[in-house]
């Protein structure tokens, strides 16, 4: 379980991360959320003890992470910057982390083989493509066999038999009972892997809730009616409805009920309904519409749509 | 592509949880911190390209210079035969073999700065001092064991050479052997010099144009001082400190033996001292 408690990080006047209370919990992963620049991976640099913060605490498992010793058993980490070096072997990059915590020799090969790099491992990392890097830092995170994953875009660089491997990875080790915490952009992402959200914006909490919790919450929820008898079904249900709107194609669309509300309402009023969906908003419409204010930098309006260019924003 | 989709527990799962907190083993596995270091310094080419060049630069030198000599020798007049230092002669190599072992020191740290290995590191082990602790030793081991053994082929090859002219020292003259350790001692020194500047700096132009300034530039700028104090200002420096414990005969601008180390000590103390409380501070 990670702590973080009125966590904050300045850089002069720039409050990176401000006055962050959250709580990591074992068990399920969590996804951590936010725009570029939101401070994301300086809460991570913090939790894992290599930036001090301003002010605030933040511990794993009851600790501040620089009193722990041998950490690696504890916490596994793949940051932003991998920090391989291009002359050296996956193998010795491994074995050099694996010796200053007393794992055995046997284990780094265990790790080369669970991320499939056993038969580069001895060859120099400089040559490796950003997938082979990728899966070098998630075996150097699994390295200690650790209760608590911190994963910086781990996804990246990866194929999409890749992407379906951490994804299945995570949730397994996730459903082993440990705490995994896991930032990504790709929200379609999240939506698959992530039980709960931390979603941060300028350095401020902005949500802390479950995936579903969080989608449900937003606006972006209506239900797509049609009728043969429009204006019957409109009359029927304007005034229990929060908005309904008349498409086109004909079809309504309800804001503020759901399909048993609609269908029982159009039941009493007798009119016939000829489908009825849920319009369920995405992820992504959740989190752009949240984080609207908290973007830091955000393209010209004019030459690209937001949604369009969500990794960027 | 692997199909392994969960990791294999390790049959005693070291996971303690927040209800069974790890007993706290008082101190810290320097032997694995240590090995942990050794292990990055044997894996990359960097470190077997400078300790070549360390020793390359040497016994390359001593020959050189040592058959320069042999050959303008019976050219020269009395005064310049009667302060001949031929321990000293062999020994010259160190000015250009400082710089390989100077950059190596510095990569040591810098390396890891650059590439954001420094953090993985602190990660594996959060007490930052340890970490620098054991660079500095793995690195100082194997920097001394290469700088000595640089330092004696550089003196018997010189002196074999010199023996054409009857000039040679031998080892077991008065100061000859301390010099010739002092010189093997004055690399080392200048590759824990570089270790302590890359870690305050964190880039390795930076360190490596800091160290060369240090042991090359000032020494020429002093010289441009008005007497007494180009003698005065050169010889305090760590180059003329480091180099006085190298060579046997005292010369009039030179540190003693014994003082030039225990300042140039010094240097490298306060240099290292600066390292860990800098690293420890700032953000990684």
């Amino acid at each position: 379980m990670i702590e973080a408690r009125n966590l904050t990080k300045r850089y002069g006047p720039v409050v990176a991360v401000d006055d962050l209370t959250f709580d990591v919990l074992p068990g399920v992963v969590t996804g951590f959320l936010g725009p570029n620049g939101a401070g994301k991976s300086t809460t991570m640099r913090m939790i894992l003890g290599l930036d001090a913060p301003s002010s605030g605490t933040v511990t794993v498992d009851g600790r501040p992470y620089r009193t722990m010793l041998r950490p690696l058993h504890h916490v596994g980490a793949l940051l932003e910057a991998r920090g391989i070096h291009p002359g050296r072997s996956a193998r010795n990059y491994l074995l050099c982390l694996a010796q200053a915590n007393a794992i055995p020799e046997a284990r780094v090969d265990e790790a080369l083989d669970m991320v499939g790099l056993t038969a580069v491992a001895r060859k120099r990392a400089g040559g490796y493509s950003l997938g082979m890097n990728q899966r070098l830092g998630i075996a150097a995170a699994l390295l200690g066999d650790p209760d608590v994953l911190l994963l910086d875009e781990p996804v990246n660089g990866l194929d999409p038999e890749g992407i379906i491997w951490i994804r299945t990875l995570l949730r397994g080790l996730a459903a082993e009972g440990r705490t995994v915490l896991l930032s990504s952009h790709l929200m379609t992402e999240m939506a698959l892997t992530a039980d709960r959200l931390i979603v941060i914006g300028r350095g401020r909490l902005i949500a802390d809730t479950t995936v579903d919790e969080f989608i449900l919450r937003s606006s972006g929820n209506r239900v797509r009616v049609r009728s043969p008898e429009v204006g019957r079904l409109r009359a029927a249900l304007e005034p229990e409805a929060e908005a309904v709107e008349t498409r086109d194609d004909g079809a309504l669309i309800v804001t503020g009920l759901d399909c048993p509300e609609v269908a029982t309402l159009a039941a009493a009023a007798g009119v016939p309904v000829h489908e009825l969906v849920a319009e369920t908003a995405s992820l992504e419409q959740a989190y752009l519409e949240l984080t609207q204010d908290s973007v830091d930098y955000r393209p010209d309006q004019s030459g690209y749509p937001i949604s369009a260019n969500a990794d960027a924003a | 592509m692997t199909t392994t989709i969960s990791p294999p527990r390790s049959p005693n799962p070291p996971v303690p949880s927040a209800a069974t907190p790890t007993p706290t083993r008082s101190g810290l596995d320097a032997r694995g911190i240590l090995a942990s270091e050794w292990t990055k310094l044997r894996s990359v080419r960097s470190t077997w390209w400078t300790l070549v060049s360390t020793l390359g630069m040497m016994a390359g030198f001593s020959a050189l210079l040592s058959a320069a000599f042999v050959s303008r020798y019976d050219h020269l007049d009395a005064f310049e035969k009667a302060t001949f230092d031929p321990t000293l002669h062999s020994l010259r190599g160190m000015y250009l073999a400082q710089l390989a072992i100077g950059v190596l020191g510095v990569l040591v740290i810098s390396n890891e700065y650059t590439t954001g290995m420094i953090r993985n590191s602190f990660m594996a082990v959060p007490q930052r001092p340890a970490v620098l602790a054991a660079k500095a030793a793995v690195f100082g081991a194997i920097a001394f064991v290469v700088s000595e053994i640089a330092s004696f082929a550089a003196f018997f090859i010189g002196q074999a050479i010199l023996s054409q002219k009857h000039v040679q020292a031998s080892i077991g003259d008065p100061g000859v052997l301390r010099a010739v350790i002092g010189a093997g001692v004055y690399l080392t020194g200048v590759g824990l010099l570089g270790l302590g500047l890359g870690a305050l700096l964190r880039r390795t132009a930076g360190a490596i144009a800091s160290l060369f300034g240090l042991v090359l530039v000032f020494p020429v700028l002093a010289e441009a001082l008005p007497s007494p104090w180009n003698r005065n200002v050169s010889k305090v420096l760590p180059g003329g400190a480091g180099q006085a414990f190298a060579q046997v005969r005292r010369t009039s601008d030179a540190l003693s033996p014994w003082t030039g180390l225990a300042l140039f000590v010094g240097y490298i103390a306060v240099t290292a001292i600066a390292a860990v409380i800098f690293v420890n501070r700032r953000d990684a």
